[in-house]
């Protein structure tokens, strides 16, 4: 299992890349309010980008439900995978 | 931008939209403003910003106008003075087959009935579209429907009129007739997308219950990818040339040393199976006006050698230019748009050698190089890519204007590397040149009897006399090992020499054509020199023997400085080097500085 450490040094990645800010800084109690940018379709976004670097899915309740970061924290640290190598999508033959 | 072509990490550009965006529109030069009014019955805002993306890569600025969510048909149906206000260029339709839901496909529905729905759900659209072509008269790109998620009747769901299948195939099909007989309006065929992508994703259900997305989120970007090349067709702006590479591109190894019936293309073996497809491939696109032209490091006799296959599909007359020379391939191309009266950038340059495509790539600006390591997979890149699309739109007339523009452009065209010898370093070459080893033995044996075209002598050997002039002393015997940036391309060079006393006359000097004009002799003549001195050697001596496919090397000891002592009627010649005085010649390629890791 991931440390809170790594989550949030993570996390905190994901958010600057998907609002392009690098100023933000997230705590277990940052919500949307705030972060300027953040809003509910932006909110989508960062749920797929935060899925994406952790290789786990949310479920539908937990998107929903989820009232800080330090409850998504909660989740992806249980949750979180190595990520995968990208397969290559075509190719037969090699070289 | 490289980020953006085909295959993209969907992940990553969704991840990174808000930078990439900004990127785009501070770099893009000559961007066309486009006017896009996006009709969705679902949620479209993921899907407006990244065809932002893609067509903003494509040199097309788009402003959008987004109805309110499931607001399509009332937008485009009913007076609109906001959109009338906004004078669309374009109309997006972006409906999937969430919105049928006029369709009545109850079993207790008698055939009739279900028939009527099915109109009464064309009908919807069809409305729609005449009031757009009424009211506003712009072109409309209009989604068609994807199959459905799961089936009331399993397999037979295609089959019964009750099926949701059955329906969605009878819906596509009169879309697609209204897109045969009316201009202007064309179907974004979202029924192959989501096959492509697979249906069990994009249908996830979570994304409509959450968002009211009717595809899932991680397909986003391969869908504003496929509805942006309608756009980039429509705008002009597609490729119209296919620059080709031919050895390892069009057919299975190399020509020149191969011959005509070494190569592989056709029905006979497996990989000549994936270059027949290949080769089918191109010539159906060159049927819908894709000018093909060929842009290889070959001679020009063995080019149309190899065209000429009895098995291969296309013939030397498919060609619109044939470059088959030695020249750098970046300068063949700026020769063909030259020739073509085209720019550089409407030219697409296929080749399977990464060190070509790089050069091609840094070299000429806005041309097309993609990415691939086998046929299979060029072909699937090519379609994806979607450089020819094609929508039967005429071309605007604002294309010749742009024409004349482009053409100035041309002529103030910046080359990125000031010269070759900046090429070579940007390769950051290493080579491993050394006396022979036991595991190599088979390989090196396998070049001299492969070698034909860079072969000085074209002597052949059994491994056995291989393993003779490894284990005598006469010899002076070098192998060469070149890596660069992109890889390691093995052993490509092999030198043997026989000491007679102080002299020391070349046997067999060979090189792979796979690294040609990367001054890797030049590192072989280098550690040559050096080990004759080490060995006592004065003179050496060298022998060049004509044959049909060597015509390359034929002044080779000229331009390493030997000096010509003897020239037979036949072609043959004898050089000889002094070893006192000799300077190295090798400037790009750092040789033995480490060791490399054997590889068997």
């Amino acid at each position: 299992m991931l440390t809170q450490e790594e989550v949030f040094e993570r996390l905190n990645e994901v958010f600057r890349d998907v609002f392009d800010n690098d100023k933000i800084t997230v705590n277990p109690s940052t919500t949307a309010n705030d972060v300027e940018e953040w809003d509910s379709l932006e909110h989508i976004r960062l749920i797929g980008a935060v899925e994406s670097e952790f290789n786990m899915k949310f479920s539908m309740k937990e998107v929903s439900s989820m009232k800080n970061v330090g409850e998504m924290a909660a989740i992806v640290a249980e949750r979180a995978k190595p990520k995968q190598q990208k397969k290559k999508k075509f190719g037969f033959f090699g070289r | 931008m490289g980020i953006l072509s085909y295959p993209f990490d969907s992940d990553e550009l969704m991840t990174q939209r808000r930078k990439l965006r900004k990127y785009l529109l501070e770099n893009g030069e000559n961007l066309v403003e486009k006017r896009i009014a996006v009709l969705g019955g679902s949620t479209t805002h993921d899907i407006t910003a990244m065809l932002e993306l893609f067509l903003l890569d494509m040199g097309i600025k788009p402003v959008f106008y987004e109805s309110e969510y499931d607001r399509y048909w009332q937008d485009a149906v009913f007076p609109n003075p906001e959109l009338e206000e906004f004078k669309p260029d374009f109309i997006f339709i972006h409906t999937s087959s969430r919105n049928l839901t006029l369709l009545e496909l109850s079993v207790s529905a008698s055939e009739a009935e279900v028939a009527d729905s099915i109109e009464r759900q064309y009908e919807h659209f069809l409305q729609m579209w005449e009031n757009i072509d009424k009211v506003y008269g712009c072109p409309i790109i209009q989604n068609n429907f994807e199959m459905p998620l799961t089936r009331k009747f399993g397999n037979s769901d295609c089959v019964n009129v009750h099926g949701m299948c059955n329906a969605v195939m009878k819906l596509n099909l009169k879309f697609s007739e209204y897109a045969a007989s009316h201009s202007k309006f064309y179907i974004h065929d979202i029924n192959y997308l989501s096959a492509c992508y697979g249906l069990d994703e994009w249908l996830e259900p979570k994304y409509w219950y959450l968002y009211k997305y009717a595809l899932c989120i991680p397909a986003i970007p391969e869908f504003a990818f496929s509805l942006s090349k309608i756009f980039r067709s429509l705008l002009g702006k597609n490729k119209k040339v296919l620059a080709l590479d031919l050895d390892n591109t069009l057919w299975g190894g190399v020509i020149g040393d191969d011959g005509q019936e070494g190569i592989e293309i056709g029905h006979e073996t497996t990989m000549g199976q994936g270059y027949y497809a290949f080769q089918s491939y191109l010539k159906d696109q060159k049927e819908i006006g894709v000018l093909l032209t060929v842009n290889s490091k070959n001679d020009y006799e063995n080019a149309i050698l190899g065209l000429n296959h009895p098995e291969g599909v296309l013939k030397p007359d498919d060609f619109v230019c044939i470059k088959a020379n030695w020249n750098p391939k970046d300068i063949n191309l700026v020769e063909t748009a030259d020739e073509l009266s085209l720019l550089p950038e409407s030219i697409v340059f296929v080749d399977d050698n990464p060190a070509e495509r790089e050069i091609v790539k840094s070299q000429v600006e806005g041309v097309e190089v993609p990415e691939f390591d086998s046929v299979d997979e060029c072909i699937m890149v090519l379609d994806r890519s979607g450089f020819f699309e094609v929508t039967n739109l005429s071309a605007d007339d604002t294309k010749r204007s742009e024409m004349y523009k482009a053409n100035a452009q041309r002529k103030s065209q910046m080359k990125r590397f000031a010269d070759y010898g900046e090429y070579l370093e940007s390769l950051e070459m290493t080579a491993e040149i050394k006396d022979f080893s036991e595991i190599y033995l088979s390989r090196i044996t396998q070049l001299t009897n492969k070698s034909n075209q860079f072969n000085l002598t074209t002597k052949r050997f059994t491994l056995a006399e291989m393993q003779e002039v490894f284990e005598s002393d006469k010899y002076i015997r070098l192998y060469g090992k070149l890596t660069d940036k992109f890889g390691d391309n093995g052993i490509v060079s092999v030198v043997i020499g026989e000491k007679k006393n102080d002299e020391l006359h070349i046997d067999l000097w060979l090189m792979s054509c796979r690294v040609l004009k990367r001054d890797m002799e030049l590192a072989m003549l280098d550690t040559l020199v050096e080990k004759a001195a080490e060995n006592g050697i004065k003179t050496i001596y060298g022998y060049y023997y004509k044959t049909a496919k060597n015509a390359m090397v034929k002044d080779l000891f000229t331009t390493f400085g030997f000096e010509k002592i003897e020239s037979k009627e036949n072609g043959d010649g004898v050089w000889k080097l002094e070893v006192s005085g000799y300077k190295k010649q090798n400037k790009y390629i750092k040789v033995n500085e480490k060791e490399l890791t054997v590889i068997c």
